[in-house]
């Protein structure tokens, strides 16, 4: 049974085989000088503090390169799914193979069995090798702080995740394939529903799977991001209290007694936060904006800001996480495969043929 | 004599279609069965049940001694070649030995391999490749090489040429002579299954019209043909098959155990297909209710 399925997935899976040896290829050529570009970066930087503007330059470099292999691991659970997963059981119903196969000694139960296994197993192979290339080479551009890796886009393209992502695509795709009973239409809605999937995940779910961090801190120019006067006497203040390399979920402000406010009431009539010399906003005029930095008016509103007691609150997952996160997902996914090859084992007794 | 296949009320519905209803039979062993009845009639269907793609919605079949399709060692069998011989397009006439000799535990390579070269089929050929003969061939060889103690055959001929039908019935009869097999195969053609069978079961319309060893059948079925008469007024024993009447003359096709022994009738032979033909056309199991029971007609001495 197990020369069975992978005599009928050898093609795909040389080919899957081949275009990985070649991304391989490439980003080992190209690893070993980014590394090092990486470290002349971090060299040539002599500003204190967290910005350094030869990293920035470092990773705008190279962003496109970084967006593309991180696009790859992102697109081949999908493709997994789609052309091992739908097909593997709906185009042996569509040609009426599966009376061939079930007439022989072995039950269907045990086809199916080996059939989800072999191709599972393949596809966690080919979308973790991809993933641990990937992140092997992306390191330095993770690291170099524009993109932390723990943010979704990163995240679902690093470390374990993809390969549990491809194991639930081919589960998936199977069951789709063994309720629609035919190929085409069945890739289409696996495509659909793994994107969906994927989309929901880092919305609804992961953020949940830990609870996230909580901290609140004093509204200071480094937290704060923007700051906008709105009508009204109302101001709204973006800003976040996350250390570097977390994952945000939230940020606000908070008043004294810790309640969420925003906008702030504040008089804009007079006071700090009044323009000087120019009139209070009307309160059917446009809103007027103003960036944080540097800005006299901004500096003296946010000491007063501050003196209010004012504060800023926000939830976030810090970048030590990342692994407990990939584990949580990695399991995330696995049980939800194990659950969609339960109910194709529940369904292939039932297939009329 | 065991059965082979055993049925009781058997029935499959799809939907709110019966495919097959209130099938009872009971095929005996080392026979050639032949499953006769118009396209759609449920031959497909009961197939199906007996080799365990389906289940039964009401009744129960056992194949065997053994419920269809439930375990490796049932599975091993009983062979099934489905209807258009379904094969896998891509994969070699070899990778369908090995498939057959890795998914096999009674796995008969010799046999198998010497139908392949006696058939004069190229192993590096694509099954997707093959002609419909050499199609069917390469499921049959998959069938009998598993060496099964009963071999289903769905409408295996019905793609083939007349020539190709020919070669194909008398290859299977061959297998059937050496390996002492039991058979059971459909054919919406009468013609097909003449040659080879030796029982025969008519279905219309998801119902059993008649199953029997053909011997039997073909004695115990006549044809009538005298003075007009009313069905009715024929003796109780006489089950009326089929009617056609002229002016002044009554054809009746009657199925019965006993002699035929009003002097009126000029009784003649009854060939298989005019049989299954007249089964055909009879739409239903049961007898004609008469209002009343028709008297027996006896010898009085």
């Amino acid at each position: 049974m197990i020369w069975l399925t992978w005599r009928q997935l050898r093609t795909g899976a040389v080919t899957v085989a081949a275009a990985l040896a070649a991304l391989a290829a490439v980003l080992a050529l190209t690893g070993p000088g980014l590394a090092h570009d990486y470290s002349a970066a971090i060299a040539a930087c002599t500003e204190p503090g967290g910005a350094c503007s030869a990293v920035a330059r470092f990773f705008d470099h190279n962003q496109m390169a970084w967006l593309a292999v991180t696009a790859v691991v992102l697109v081949v659970p999908a493709l997994i799914g789609a052309f091992w997963g739908a097909p593997l059981v709906s185009r042996e119903l569509e040609a009426g193979t599966h009376r061939l196969v079930w007439s022989q000694s072995v039950t269907r139960t045990r086809w199916l069995a080996v059939k989800l296994g072999v191709t599972g197993l393949l596809a966690m192979s080919a979308a973790g090798l991809c993933s641990l290339a990937v992140t092997w080479w992306a390191g330095s551009l993770d690291r170099s702080g524009n993109m932390a890796r723990i943010e979704p886009l990163s995240f679902a393209a690093r470390g374990i995740v993809p390969a549990a992502y491809a194991l639930f695509a081919v589960a998936l795709g199977a069951t789709a394939g063994l309720l629609i009973r035919r190929p085409l239409p069945a890739m289409a809605v696996t495509l659909v529903l793994f994107a969906a999937a994927q989309i929901a995940m880092p919305i609804l779910v992961r953020p949940h799977l830990l609870t996230p961090a909580r901290s609140t801190v004093a509204m200071t120019e480094a937290e704060v991001t923007n700051f906008t006067f709105g009508p009204d006497h109302v101001l709204r203040v973006g800003a976040s209290a996350a250390p570097r390399g977390a994952w945000l979920l939230s940020s606000h402000a908070v008043d004294p007694s810790g309640k969420r406010v925003n906008p702030i009431t504040i008089t804009a009539a007079s006071g700090p936060c009044a323009a000087p010399g120019r009139p209070a906003p009307a309160a059917e005029g446009p809103p007027a904006a103003t960036g944080p930095e540097g800005d006299p008016l901004v500096t003296g509103c946010l000491a007063e800001l501050q003196r209010l007691g004012y504060r800023v609150e926000s939830t976030y997952h810090p970048a030590s996480r990342f692994w407990a996160l990939q584990w949580f997902e990695a399991g995330t996914y696995t049980a939800a495969a194990l659950g969609l090859a339960g109910v194709c084992f529940w369904r292939i007794r039932r297939v009329p043929s | 004599m065991t059965a082979v296949v055993r049925t009781e009320g058997l029935g499959k519905r799809y939907g709110r279609v019966w495919a097959l209803s209130d099938c009872t039979l009971d095929i005996p062993a080392g026979r050639v069965v032949g499953l006769v009845g118009p396209n759609g009639a449920g031959k497909t269907t009961l197939l199906n049940l007996a080799v365990g793609m389906l289940t039964p919605t009401s009744g129960t079949i056992e194949v065997l001694g053994g419920r269809p399709g439930a375990s490796p060692a049932q599975l091993a069998k009983v062979g099934y070649v489905a209807q258009s011989a379904p094969s896998y397009a891509g994969l070699s006439v070899e990778d369908h030995l090995q498939l057959g000799a890795r998914l096999n535990p009674g796995w008969d390579d010799t046999l198998a391999r010497g139908r392949i070269r006696r058939l004069g089929l190229d192993l590096s050929h694509r099954a997707g490749k093959l002609s419909g003969g050499q199609r069917a061939q390469l499921a049959l060889t998959l069938g009998v090489a598993k060496r099964p103690e009963l071999l289903i055959l769905d409408e295996p001929v019905a793609s083939l040429d007349p020539l190709a039908r020919r070669e194909f019935l008398q290859d299977l009869m061959e297998a059937v002579a050496e390996q002492g097999l039991s058979v059971v195969l459909s054919s919406h053609l009468v013609s097909d299954l003449e040659r080879v069978c030796d029982y025969l079961i008519v279905l219309v319309a998801s119902q059993v019209q008649v199953a029997g060893d053909i011997e039997d059948l073909m004695s115990t079925h006549h044809r009538l043909t005298g003075p007009r008469r009313d069905p009715a007024r024929l003796p109780g024993d006489q089950r009326v098959i089929s009617a056609s009447h002229t002016d002044r003359q009554s054809t009746f096709l009657v199925r019965t155990d006993a002699p035929i022994l009003d002097p009126s009738w000029n009784v003649g032979h009854v060939g298989l297909e005019d049989l299954v033909l007249a089964y055909m056309g009879h739409t239903t199991a049961d007898p004609p209710a008469g209002p009343t029971e028709r008297p027996k007609l006896e010898v009085q001495r």
